[in-house]
């Protein structure tokens, strides 16, 4: 039974980090219809920025983790400026290959320039710390990013609901030509959105280096698992990516413990296959 | 009739074309006398392979336009055919390659029949997913090798084993017959009740089934063939590299290329597969080779660009350059008469 709520409490909290990395690819997916498929390069990039920033000065990642956020709002914003902007209306396709072409460009930047070793940050704040709760083992830096996902989640919920930013989002989402007859700026809200996405992962890239390994592929299935929450939770229903994200957390973690390390992902993309089979829009999709 | 009728009306410039094109065709098999440094056959050999792969993913992506990240899987089955017949059971690889094609072909149909149902963005990453789902199988599936894959031993050269180890000629000459049987089939598709379908698919599924178009039964035949012809190109590369293992064959990495070099070239184009593997693969080899002592990548970071900068000033490829010209080239002749 301890084994048992270990696992599952492992599942959650990995659940927690997809859904922090979920939240900004759900956003920008559900304002813009748009997949963003470097989504998991800017991870890495905000990861790179936290990784030098804590080695070179001795930042802690928890303070990077703003660098990176301001770091990604602004690649993001300028991705949409020079990539996104230009294939808005052309087919659905064009602006997910054009971020693959990017996502290909920073990969391989990145591989260039700090080569393919992983990188390994030591003696920040919260690193290999645990507690123990009632004999289950929660990792410390694991838990701090849970805490920030949920409350980041919640942030970002209010924005869309309950401030007049937020509304024009969703009026911009539902109806564009509409939207703009009614005096908003779309161009401007769309700018914000792939920031604010990228904002999200940024904060996330920042705060992964206290326990997980930098190298120029770790975005790549971040980035997978993301598409899948995402898809999974249905079309830009940030609830919706909450829960599949925990879903695949737990999904991942009692496959990989019951069954098989290598059956983690074949379970997690399975379960995928499943939910879509029988909801084509995804869980909270209509 | 009402093509044909059309088509007659240019009859003596068409044939002037299809003249220059089968002459250029009439040299290509000769390359291998020119030049004899191998690694110029070596890229030769990827030109004409990578540009079958294309044009494989193009009927069902390009005519057809169910844009599919899946592609891998059906030439890792391909690969596996081959290979399995050659390393387990001892056997001469020509048997594997048919069974291969046909087991993509039974899979690609399997797998793809449920996801038909979905539409966009969900269809796409439910095909990313099925290539992760297959990647990690092969890894741990033991009896074809798992994640050490199967290395081929050393058999006879020749046609009857397919593999030489002193030259390339015959490398060449096989990639070109694989070339001109998916051109082919291509060709004869795009001529054909068949490839209006497609067509009729890609452009309007409601109004197609209004007009009696199964659309079914023409995606999941397209879908057939796709992953027939591409498993035959697997096989080939499976012969080039005498091995396989689950990443170099299985994976989203390869699943891209097959859709990036269409793109490049021209989505639903019958040249472009042929003009983007022209391009890219060239570039790719050639700065591996000579740009390899930068640091790794650099040949990455230029197909990356010149796919963002393709996708978003020419999402036609390198045809809507080529279009581009041609109507300005006619323009400026008839504005001279």
């Amino acid at each position: 039974m301890a084994t048992f709520l270990q696992v599952a409490f492992d599942g959650l909290l990995n659940g927690l980090l997809y859904a922090l990395v979920a939240a900004g690819l759900s956003l920008i997916w559900g304002v813009m219809d748009v997949i963003n498929f470097a989504h998991g390069e800017f991870l890495m990039v905000a990861m790179y920025l936290s990784y030098w920033l804590g080695f070179i000065w001795k930042v802690d990642p928890l303070v990077s983790s703003v660098a990176g956020g301001a770091f990604v709002f602004i690649l993001g914003a300028l991705t949409y400026r020079l990539v996104i902007s230009r294939t808005i209306g052309k087919s659905a396709m064009s602006a997910l290959l054009a971020t693959f072409g990017l996502s290909m460009l920073l990969k391989n930047v990145c591989l260039n320039r700090f080569s393919p070793n992983f990188r390994i940050l030591q003696h920040t704040l919260l690193g290999g710390k645990t507690f123990n709760l009632a004999g289950i083992i929660i990792p410390l830096p694991q838990l701090v990013i849970g805490l920030v996902a949920l409350a980041l989640l919640y942030l970002i919920y209010l924005l869309v609901k309950k401030t007049r930013l937020g509304w024009a989002i969703q009026a911009t989402a539902m109806d564009k030509e509409a939207a703009e007859l009614m005096g908003i700026n779309t161009e401007r809200i769309y700018l914000l959105v792939f920031g604010l996405g990228g904002a999200c992962v940024g904060i996330a890239g920042g705060l992964l280096p206290s326990y997980l390994a930098v190298h120029p592929e770790v975005g790549g299935l971040f980035s997978l698992i993301a598409f899948v929450c995402v898809a999974m939770g249905g079309f830009g229903s940030i609830p919706g990516a909450l829960l599949a994200s925990l879903l695949i957390g737990l999904v991942e973690a009692f496959a990989g413990f019951y069954i098989a390390p290598v059956f983690k992902y074949v379970a997690v993309f399975g379960l995928y296959l499943v939910v879509v089979m029988v909801r084509p829009r995804g869980l909270f999709g209509w | 009739m009402v093509t044909a009728m059309t088509l007659t009306g240019k009859r003596t410039k068409r044939d002037l074309f299809w003249l220059g094109l089968l002459a250029l065709f009439a040299v290509i098999p000769l390359t291998p006398w020119f030049t004899r440094s191998t690694f110029a056959q070596h890229v030769m050999i990827q030109v004409l392979l990578y540009a079958s792969m294309a044009q494989a993913w193009n009927i069902l992506g390009g005519y057809c336009g169910q844009v599919s990240f899946g592609h891998s899987v059906f030439f890792g089955i391909g690969a596996y055919g081959t290979a399995m017949a050659v390393v387990k059971f001892g056997l001469i690889p020509w048997p594997g390659i048919l069974a291969g094609a046909v087991i993509a072909a039974v899979v690609a149909v399997a797998i793809s029949y449920p996801c038909f149902k979905l539409k966009g963005h969900y269809f796409a990453i439910a095909t990313f997913a099925i290539v992760e789902i297959f990647n990690r199988l092969f890894m741990v599936w033991y009896w074809v090798g798992g994640a050490l894959g199967l290395d081929y031993g050393f058999t006879q050269p020749g046609w009857k084993n397919f593999v030489w180890y002193q030259t390339k000629d015959c490398c060449f000459y096989g990639v070109l017959l694989l070339f001109i049987l998916v051109f082919g089939i291509v060709r004869w598709i795009e001529k054909h009740r068949f490839g209006f379908y497609l067509r009729a698919v890609r452009e309007g599924q409601d109004t197609a089934e209004s007009l009696g178009v199964d659309s079914t039964r023409v995606k999941l035949s397209a879908m057939a063939l796709s992953a027939f012809l591409a498993a035959l190109c697997g096989a080939f590369f499976a012969q080039y590299n005498y091995r396989v293992d689950p990443p170099m064959v299985m994976s989203l990495d390869m699943s891209m290329k097959f859709v990036l070099i269409t793109i490049l070239g021209g989505l639903g184009t019958f040249y472009g597969p042929l003009l983007g593997a022209a391009l890219l693969i060239p570039l790719q080899e050639y700065t591996r080779a000579y740009l390899g002592g930068i640091g790794g990548g650099v040949d990455l970071i230029i197909f990356g660009l010149l796919i963002i900068i393709v996708v978003v000033y020419q999402p036609k490829g390198i045809m809507g350059i080529l279009d581009r010209v041609y109507v300005r080239f006619k323009r400026s002749r008839e504005g001279g008469k």
